[in-house]
């Protein structure tokens, strides 16, 4: 067993693991976190995407120990304060979801999308969300939903500037 | 598309029928607070492992398990030989014929196995990793038989047998010949008469439904009682199905759809995963829990499609169609399981499509091969039918010299003629094809796209383009309990509901029918919502689960709406009658004086009086000032079985560009216009036609299930079954015109998988408008570049992606004719 300590979704955490422990395994099993969930062996599909770090990983590709030291961003906890995260609500507004078991790593990859391209066109959002599978929507809402946030996002910064 | 952002116009703004209401259920999937199965823990849980089968067809010599008990964490491996006298066999409940041969289906192979992937010992442990590292020290000596993969070879002259105990290779053979049923003529004589006969052979790949949360099972057993929760799409048939099956009482079993992660018809199935947890929670008194990986679930969840398709079609010189004849092989897999023979017979009465053919025979033969079996996938039957009649209706217009949508024209069902009954036997409801195709062609811009294509074509462009159409209909909304008693359906079609009245003047809703992402929660509250005259917030939907929702048959076939949304506006309109004898006791008035609007009753001619039915249900609460003999309840329920199926249709085209140096394929634009009859919820209606057009594209251009010839499934995890992301797939431009149907009292005819039976031949019938100025005539689906670059550059169909006789697909030309001419499969 190894031991690791990590930070999730805003809790520091100190727990023993194997070493071959998945991330997602230990998000799920140890820390009770289901709301990232698995839907491949083959990090095809990206239903456990998660934010390690700031950036988006498939979290059954990555080690619970790889994750030590780091600052790892589940499905439930990007809102604040109570709020949806501007992606989440998009993704509701738009019906970016049918089934909802791809969204949570939608979302996830989403908002890894829209840190680096704030403005994407509809082309960017598609190949933004490759490694992310969805099999009920056909996709055009959540790229309507990722479009629709990153116009709400880039009208919240602009308040937020010129208040500054 | 225009529905999301324009109301339709027939509907009063303040009715919540016609609303693009947000999703009630949305709250609890974006912010990953939902219940699926494999979320569950229960104390002292323990965990299922399932040991499968390597290889296609052998028999099973010896199981040696003793290092598997002995491994850390393992608390028993159990073989099929231990579960053999309790086990039953997983049913197939649609025996097609009377002479349907059903081979039995053991949950866990005792003695022999018919296809890999087969479950052959399950090994349970006190965590998922210990009962996932003993699997390889469970060691199987396998005798192994004779495979047999193709589907004509299966049906040659003396075969390898699938299955030593019988006779051949068939299941069934299935004839619906309109002449002798007396719906038309015959169909050989129409034939012998005809101007113009064009025969084709199409082949259906095989698929995999690919829902995106794998297969989970949990089951607790408390005393001789038994809790199961199973991502399925079928709680209610499930609970019957297990009773059935492993003797526990009905009453002792309750089953639990908790939220379900799609299924598209993959989950429509009584698994043997399902029947395992639940013996083996028996057997050992503990909570146990199965969740399946993703190649588990590509191996061994039941595969869609897989058909070949010997289509003639008829007509005289001026392209009026004369007659239609189908000869299907289809592929049951290793066993029968739910519906499985049922798939093709639910296409048997759609192949003439909306024409008017004066005959139509339909000749089907269900066969055994060892691979994972077949049941349903989204559509089921009706995109084989539907992807038939439109492909040969273009290969017709070719041999004619006619444009396609001219002959379409001349020969579908007129907006005047409905009702319509068709050769097949159907009498199609309500519709105008015409209105339909011209609102479409607008969408797509037709004339301009045409134009190009001319350009194109002249130029000697390396990317040619090309126009496809599909004009479909479907039969939807699977209920009639007499029509499926009369095809041997094992069950009815009708829905349960039930509306419960709290004292708060909150509103409880049951549905019979299981969602796994529809939206009912949403549509239902709609409904009730207009029905009651209460706000859409004040309504709970509540479903799959066998306790609370007793009665129902669950969702597939794109019934939910139509029969299990119809049931709940039923006993909505119970609810008003009984509420009326109470508000005319607190009126103090006649109850034919009353008027009900708005939720509220009121006395006709009398203003300012009223109460509502929300105060209505406080009163019956109390139930102190009650009218004298009447009991103090105004929940109602209802059970509500159509007469008829409904019949959606639509028309959709799809622009291809295809690279004809390389091969590749875009989908330049797609456009289509639905009749799904009345609209609930447009924003749901939009959602269920794009995510039915990315499935029908997948088939026409990514998708198959592909077995090496040891019947190895050699697609066994995403990598290699190409489920398309958001870049593989166009924006799609959808509308809608809405003629109500008859026979419901909603108006809705069923939407969920109107997009995938319509799309598949759009997009082929597009590829090869772009490429037969080449003298191409087909292309097998998928539509891979290697495929179209060799169709183009060498001739043929582009060939198989598997090798010879594996795929249901390679046949030697001198066998093909034989079966061609022989007209006896």
């Amino acid at each position: 067993m190894s031991q690791i300590s990590v930070r999730v979704d805003g809790v520091d955490y100190v727990d023993e693991v194997e070493p071959r422990t998945l991330l997602v395994h230990y998000l799920r099993e140890q820390l009770g976190k289901v709301g990232t969930v698995v839907g491949c062996d083959t990090s095809n599909c990206g239903a456990c995407t998660v934010h390690l770090d700031g950036e988006a990983v498939k979290s059954c590709t990555v080690l619970a120990v790889q994750a030590d030291g780091a600052e790892v961003t589940t499905i439930e906890g990007v809102g604040r304060d109570g709020a949806l995260h501007p992606v989440q609500k998009a993704f509701h507004e738009m019906h970016g979801l049918q089934c909802g078991f791809c969204t949570p790593g939608m979302i996830m990859a989403s908002i890894d999308l829209l840190a680096d391209n704030a403005d994407p066109s509809e082309d960017e959002v598609r190949e933004g969300i490759e490694g992310n599978l969805c099999r009920c929507t056909g996709y055009q809402n959540i790229v309507r939903a990722v479009q629709a946030a990153a116009a709400e996002m880039g009208t919240a910064e602009m308040g937020t500037g010129a208040q500054a | 598309m225009t529905a999301v952002e324009d109301a339709p116009a027939t509907t009063a703004p303040e009715r919540e029928v016609g609303k693009a209401r947000r999703r009630k259920e949305d709250a609890r999937l974006i912010t990953g607070r939902t219940t699926w199965t494999d979320n569950m823990v229960l104390p002292g849980m323990l965990h299922l492992a399932v040991v499968r089968s390597p290889v296609a067809h052998a028999k099973i010599t010896n199981v040696d398990v003793s290092a598997a008990r002995e491994a850390p964490g393992v608390v028993a491996v159990l073989t099929g030989r231990d579960l053999a006298d309790e086990q039953g066999s997983i049913p197939c409940a649609w025996p097609v014929t009377p002479d349907m041969v059903n081979p039995g289906h053991p949950s866990v192979a005792v003695d022999e196995v018919n296809h890999v992937g087969e479950a052959v010992a399950i090994v349970v442990g006190r965590s998922r990793t210990a009962a996932v590292d003993a699997l390889e020290l469970v060691d199987v000596d396998y005798e192994p038989l004779p495979v047999v993969l193709d589907m004509e070879q299966a049906l040659a002259e003396q075969p390898d047998l699938c299955h030593d105990h019988l006779q051949s290779n068939q299941s069934f053979r299935f004839v619906f010949d309109a002449g002798e049923a007396g719906t038309g003529q015959d169909t050989e004589q129409a034939f012998a008469e005809a101007d113009v006969v064009v025969s084709r052979r199409f082949v259906q790949q095989r698929l995999i439904p690919a829902f995106m949360e794998p297969r989970a099972v949990v089951v607790q057993p408390q005393g001789d009682n038994y809790t199961m929760w199973s991502s399925t799409q079928v709680p209610h048939i499930l609970r019957l199905m297990l009773a059935m099956i492993t003797g526990i009482p009905e009453h002792k079993l309750r089953v639990v759809a908790p939220d379900v992660g799609g299924g598209f018809g993959g989950k429509l199935q009584v698994t043997p995963e399902e029947v395992l947890s639940l013996l083996v929670a028996r057997r050992l008194g503990k909570p146990v829990k199965w969740v399946e990986t993703r190649s588990e679930s590509l191996m061994s969840a039941h595969h869609g499609r897989d058909q070949i398709q010997y289509i003639d079609i008829a007509a005289d010189r001026e392209g009026n169609v004369k007659g239609l004849r189908c000869r299907i092989l289809s592929d049951m897999g290793a066993y029968l399981r739910l519906v499985s023979p049922g798939v093709p017979v639910l296409g048997a009465f759609m192949y003439v499509g909306i024409y008017k053919f004066p005959a139509y025979r339909f000749d089907c033969q269900g066969v055994f091969t060892n691979k994972t079996p077949t049941d349903a996938y989204r559509g089921a039957g009706r995109p084989e039918a539907t992807f038939a009649i439109e492909r040969i209706m273009d290969e017709l217009a070719v041999e004619l010299g006619m444009d396609p949508l001219e002959l379409r024209r001349k020969n579908w069902i007129k907006a005047e003629e409905f009702p319509f009954t068709t050769a097949a036997g159907l009498e199609y409801d309500s519709g105008d094809y015409d209105t339909a195709t011209q609102q479409a062609l607008q969408l797509l811009g037709y004339d301009e796209l045409r134009e190009e294509q001319r350009r194109r074509r002249e130029s000697g462009d390396p990317v040619q383009l090309g126009i496809g159409f599909s004009t479909f209909t479907e039969m939807c909304g699977l209920a009639p309990s007499r029509v499926l008693g009369s095809l041997s359906y094992g069950a009815g079609g009708w829905e349960h509901a039930s509306i419960r009245m709290l004292p708060t003047g909150k509103v409880e809703v049951v549905t019979g029918s299981t969602p796994h992402g529809q939206g009912h929660e949403t549509a239902w509250s709609q409904l009730v919502a207009d029905e009651l005259g209460v706000p859409f917030e004040d309504v709970e939907v509540l479903h799959g689960d066998t306790s609370v929702s007793p009665r129902g048959l669950d969702t597939y076939g794109s019934r939910s709406l139509v029969v299990g949304g119809a049931a709940v506006v039923n006993a909505a309109q119970k609810v008003i009658a009984k509420a009326r004898k109470v508000a005319a006791h607190l009126l103090e008035a006649s109850e034919d004086d009353l008027d009900f609007t708005g939720g509220s009753f009121s006395v006709r001619g009398t203003p300012g009086t009223g109460v509502s039915i929300q105060e209505i249900a406080l009163a019956t609460f109390a139930a102190h000032n009650f009218p004298e003999g009447v009991e103090p309840s105004i929940d109602a329920d209802a059970t509500f079985d159509p007469v008829n199926f409904s019949f959606p249709h639509g028309t959709h085209i799809c622009a291809m560009e295809v690279d004809t140096e390389t091969g590749f394929v875009k989908i330049r634009k797609y456009a289509c216009v639905d009749d799904v009859g009345t609209i609930v919820n447009p924003l749901i209606v939009e959602g269920q036609v794009h995510g039915g057009l990315a499935q029908g594209i997948a088939q026409a251009l990514y998708e198959e299930a592909v077995y090496d010839d040891d019947g190895n499934l050699t697609t066994g995890t995403f990598v290699d079954y190409l489920v398309p992301s958001a870049a593989d797939l166009p924006h799609f431009d959808t509308g809608n015109t809405v003629h109500a149907a008859p026979g419901n009292p909603i108006g809705a005819k069923g939407v969920g998988e109107a997009g995938c039976i319509a799309s598949t031949p759009a997009v082929v019938n597009a590829a090869l408008d772009a490429v037969r100025h080449l003298g191409v005539s087909d292309i097998r689906m998928p539509l891979t570049p290697e495929r179209v670059w060799r169709a183009v550059h060498l001739g043929g169909d582009g060939g198989d992606r598997a090798p010879d006789r594996t795929n249901a697909q390679a046949v030697d030309s001198a066998q093909a004719a034989s079966i061609a001419q022989g007209g006896d499969l």
